[in-house]
């Protein structure tokens, strides 16, 4: 079979069932589900035959000429097999959770196509290979996400969607510039391992303008200080939504977008040597102990999840910035684990409020006994984000560490230090209060979801699954089929030589 | 010469004869015209690019006719959404028999203006296209149709006799009337650049440029929404492709430095001053025509971008692009609104919103329309404006990169005034007319086109 086609099967998996779905009638719900679920399960398992094959050093891309000079071009390679994995797994999980969540509301065909349309966007940020169809895929991303923002229609999510598209459309638009200026400068050849730029006499002027715009652009989306306030009020989405955007979709985007640039478009000892790396990792840094400040003074648990987002997805940044090997195994180690910890910590949330109608941090007191399994959960999402060991959140942290120790920025450090007792000074009182605090006579508002579980099945179990992965992903880290050997495999090709 | 082309003329002709002798089945027989002029319009794709004299004269005095791939490609466009907005115009049974004659006439005199190759041949048909255009607007049965048909009819006569004026000045100074002899001969003078002028400010008004803008929203507003389409997505655009004609082939030897910061100027106005008041205006109807008028200034700035000596005549398929890009997106969105306008009763911004969310399909044909407008991927529209922003880079006129993108902005903000609206929780306030289902699907496919143009653009260049 001929390669160039699996690229555009992962995407098709997506893409038809949520074409599809939209012309489904709001009650035919068994139709809708058998398709996301079926679409979802298809597309992760081609993703894991693809990995299989990426191992035995198969070859997949398709390209398309557009324009004279620019292809569009889908290539998986290690890197895009990363993001494949993340978003195919945590789309299948979410897409169980979602049906769950959305039962008996309006608008449902509605919601799932877009729901679709955004993975298969994912899929091509992913796949991507080069600037210019990364672009074009990222701009989609946009487009696919805000119905789902505005999904409930109230004033404030309307007003939210209109924050949200501000933002991302005007970094679209720097994004969108940078590129011209450097397709114009250097074409648009593939994305390469340790970047194209520095062979080609470019006066610097061009190259930081152009890295301003691209990182600006990619910015918005990884929710970067000072372009990071459309997060936190995007949180009126639905719990899904809100999940896979922290996790997945939008702010992986953005992150994956940065990783792309600074080691495949500048590659990164040129960027560092032009001093783009240091301005990275000090944008990082501010980020990442602002957005843990701000969490900590947040009351609704979704909003400080949302801070807690802002400054964790800073880390990959942080990691690729530091410009060594161990910092950038960090970094990339990241994507994966912040997304499991954060898609089980919204989940989480999700399920307190749909049961309980528990919105505000003082209302989970003593939820622990009403809701244990949630609570479990929850509890390894949040030790996770701690850094606590063995869990996955600790070999992020640890690899960082080391990677920052590695090139002597010891201040960096201190920045981690900083972070992880602000990380369990907002995440520890919220463990604390739902294990020892004294439950209510009454919870906000009780929903009688299920018979035999805490809670309905189908919110139950996809944040137990990741919650189980975030525990597995830290206890076999050293296992080459662990996100740590993949992770390793991919730094080693960028630092070729180190 | 292939049978085609003089067919693509008589054609919609014929039908419109007999459609006016068969007045009962008028609909009928302007279905039939169209498809036939539609597929007539695909299949020139197919043939040799050349040129012929007709009657027999040879040049400089005779009537010319050629076809070269920039008429080509106009035809093309003027098929596929001559279709899409026959077929609609089927489906409606409000329309009266006469948008059949008129449409059918627009639409013969329009591919006989692409085909022409002399300027008093295509002084001839822009004037038939205006006045069946200006009819077309006065055939609409809402208050104030012909006052806003009345302010057109002054607009396109005047745009006429002022390019007449500048077609007289050319005979005068050479003797010709052929557009390839003409750009052969053409040297400097204070004449020249008078003939330019006219002809320029003549067709600046029939396209609608700023500030030459003003009858388009009124005419927009009264008329029905197949006309609305017809006008701003075809009508515009054949004395647009005359702007290119002139600018890039015929006055092209003249010192047209300064050209640049006058077209680029007016486009960045218009671009600027359209999508403002878009983003205000209180009827959908009127947000779409507004639309028009910032898109026109896109148009413009592409052509201030191809006015260059060192300009590569190669880069002149963007501004094919950008043509057909609007051409789809904007005849889309007008259906669009033509679905909406009919089933609500009313076009009034504030109350639709419950239509809006019932009409399903034609809402996310709007969207589609709007996303190839705006220039977002992986539209039509987006290729336009990299193409816009790859040549403001080459002409490093980096005011224009801010022009560009805040325009963008500016659509996708008037785009989201309308979808915002699909996305609240209004209530139904008044009761729905049903419009036939196929006019939903027929939009929704128009509007998949828009998008799906981009992907084949290659066939533009040539690749």
């Amino acid at each position: 079979m001929d390669n160039s086609v699996w690229p555009l099967l992962i995407i098709a998996t997506s893409l038809i069932p949520g074409i599809w779905i939209f012309f489904i009638p709001e009650h035919q719900r068994f139709l809708r589900s058998a398709l996301n679920i079926g679409g979802a399960l298809i597309k992760l398992q081609l993703v894991v035959l693809v990995l299989i094959g990426l191992y035995t050093g198969e070859v997949y891309q398709i390209q398309w000429q557009v324009l004279p000079g620019l292809e569009l071009k889908l290539r998986i390679d290690g890197l895009a097999g990363l993001f494949l994995l993340l978003s195919a797994f945590l789309w299948l999980i979410t897409t169980i959770y979602a049906i769950g969540y959305l039962e008996n509301s309006p608008n449902r065909s509605r919601f799932f196509g877009f729901f679709t349309l955004c993975v298969s966007a994912t899929t091509g940020v992913a796949m991507a290979g080069n600037l210019f169809s990364f672009v074009l895929f990222y701009e989609l991303l946009t487009l696919a996400t805000w119905p789902l923002v505005v999904h409930r229609g109230t004033q404030q999510a309307i007003a939210a969607g209109r924050v949200y598209l501000r933002y991302t459309l005007i970094g679209g638009g720097a994004l969108l510039v940078g590129t011209v200026i450097l397709h114009r400068l250097a074409g648009s050849p593939d994305f390469v391992p340790g970047g194209y730029l520095d062979d080609l006499a470019i006066h610097q002027a061009w190259l930081w303008l152009v890295f301003g715009l691209l990182i600006a652009g990619l910015g918005v989306k990884a929710a970067l200080v000072p372009f990071h306030s459309w997060l936190p009020q995007a949180m009126v989405a639905p719990a899904p939504v809100s999940a896979l955007l922290h996790a997945v979709a939008v702010v992986k985007a953005g992150a994956f977008g940065i990783v792309r640039v600074m080691f495949e478009v500048y590659g990164i000892e040129f960027a560092h040597g032009l001093g783009m790396a240091s301005v990275l990792l000090v944008m990082a840094a501010l980020t990442i102990i602002y957005g843990s400040v701000r969490a900590l003074f947040e009351m609704d648990i979704k909003k400080r999840l949302a801070f807690s987002t802002v400054s964790q997805v800073s880390y990959v940044a942080l990691g690729i910035a530091l410009a060594g090997p161990l910092g950038a195994i960090g970094g990339l180690i990241h994507i994966v684990h912040q997304g499991l910890m954060k898609i089980t910590l919204f989940l989480t949330a999700g399920n307190y409020a749909e049961t309980l109608g528990i919105h505000k941090v003082h209302e989970l007191s003593g939820v622990g006994r009403r809701m244990p399994w949630t609570t479990v959960a929850f509890t390894l999402g949040a030790l996770g984000m701690i850094g606590l060991p063995p869990l996955a959140g600790f070999v992020s942290k640890w690899y960082l560490g080391l990677g920052a120790w590695e090139v002597g920025l010891y201040w960096v450090l201190g920045v981690l230090f900083i972070s992880s007792l602000l990380n369990a000074a907002y995440f520890l009182p919220l463990v604390y209060r739902a294990w020892f605090g004294e439950a209510p006579a009454q919870w906000p508002h009780e929903q009688t979801l299920s018979t035999k579980f805490e809670t309905h099945w189908m919110l139950l179990f996809p944040p137990l699954i990741t919650a189980a992965t975030v525990v597995l992903l830290g206890v076999f880290a050293g296992y080459a089929f662990t996100t740590l050997g993949w992770v390793e495999w991919l730094v080693n090709q960028e630092f070729n030589g180190l | 010469m292939s049978w085609m082309l003089p067919a693509l003329v008589l054609w919609p002709l014929l039908a419109a004869t007999l459609g006016v002798l068969h007045q009962k089945h008028a609909r009928h027989w302007g279905l039939v015209g169209a498809l036939g002029t539609a597929v007539l319009g695909v299949a020139v794709m197919g043939l040799e690019t050349s040129s012929w004299t007709l009657g027999g004269w040879a040049l400089p005095l005779g009537i010319g006719w050629r076809l070269d791939q920039l008429a080509q490609w106009m035809l093309l466009i003027g098929a596929i959404v001559g279709l899409f907005v026959s077929v609609y115009a089927w489906l409606d049974h409000t329309l009266p028999r006469a948008f059949w004659w008129l449409w059918l006439g627009a639409w013969g005199a329009m591919n006989a203006l692409f085909l022409s190759a002399d300027v008093f041949n295509i002084y001839v048909t822009l004037e038939l296209l205006g006045i069946s255009a200006v009819a077309l607007v006065a055939i609409s049965n809402k208050a104030g149709a012909t006052q806003a048909a009345m302010r057109y009819l002054l607009v396109s006569l005047l745009g006429s006799m002022l390019f007449l004026l500048g077609v007289a000045l050319l005979y005068g100074e050479y003797a010709s009337l052929d557009m390839v002899y003409l750009a052969q001969q053409m040297q400097s003078g204070p004449v020249m650049f008078l003939a330019l002028a006219a002809m320029t400010v003549g067709l600046m008004a029939k396209t609608a440029l700023f500030p030459l803008h003003a009858w388009l929203p009124l005419a927009h507003g009264r008329a029905h929404a197949a006309v609305s389409a017809i006008l701003s997505a075809l009508v515009i655009k054949a004395s647009f492709y005359l702007l290119i004609r002139l600018w890039l082939e015929v006055f092209a030897p003249l010192d047209l430095s300064l050209a640049f910061w006058f077209w680029a100027l007016l486009g960045s106005l218009a671009v600027l001053w359209g999508a403002t008041q878009a983003l205000v205006t209180p009827s959908l109807k009127q947000l779409v025509a507004w639309s028009t008028v910032a898109q026109v200034g896109y148009l413009a700035i592409g052509l201030a971008l191809m006015i260059d000596a060192q300009a590569q005549f190669s880069w002149a398929w963007g501004l094919v692009g950008l043509i057909l890009a609007h051409a789809l997106a904007k005849s889309a969105m007008f259906l669009a609104v033509g679905n909406i306008q009919q089933r609500a009763g009313h076009d009034n911004l504030q109350q639709l919103g419950y239509v809006l969310r019932t009409e399903r399909k034609t809402l996310f044909a709007f969207g589609l329309a709007g996303v190839s407008l705006a220039g977002l991927p992986i539209s039509a529209g987006f290729l336009a404006k990299w193409w816009l922003l790859e040549l403001s880079f080459d002409h490093q006129a980096w005011w224009l990169f801010g022009v560009l993108i805040l325009g963008s902005l500016m659509t996708a903000g008037y785009v989201l005034r309308v979808l915002n609206l699909a996305l609240t929780n209004q209530a139904q306030t008044q009761s729905l007319q049903a419009i036939p289902a196929g006019r939903e699907w027929l939009v929704l496919i128009l509007a998949s086109l828009a998008i799906v143009s981009g992907l084949s653009a290659q066939s533009l260049w040539g690749g």
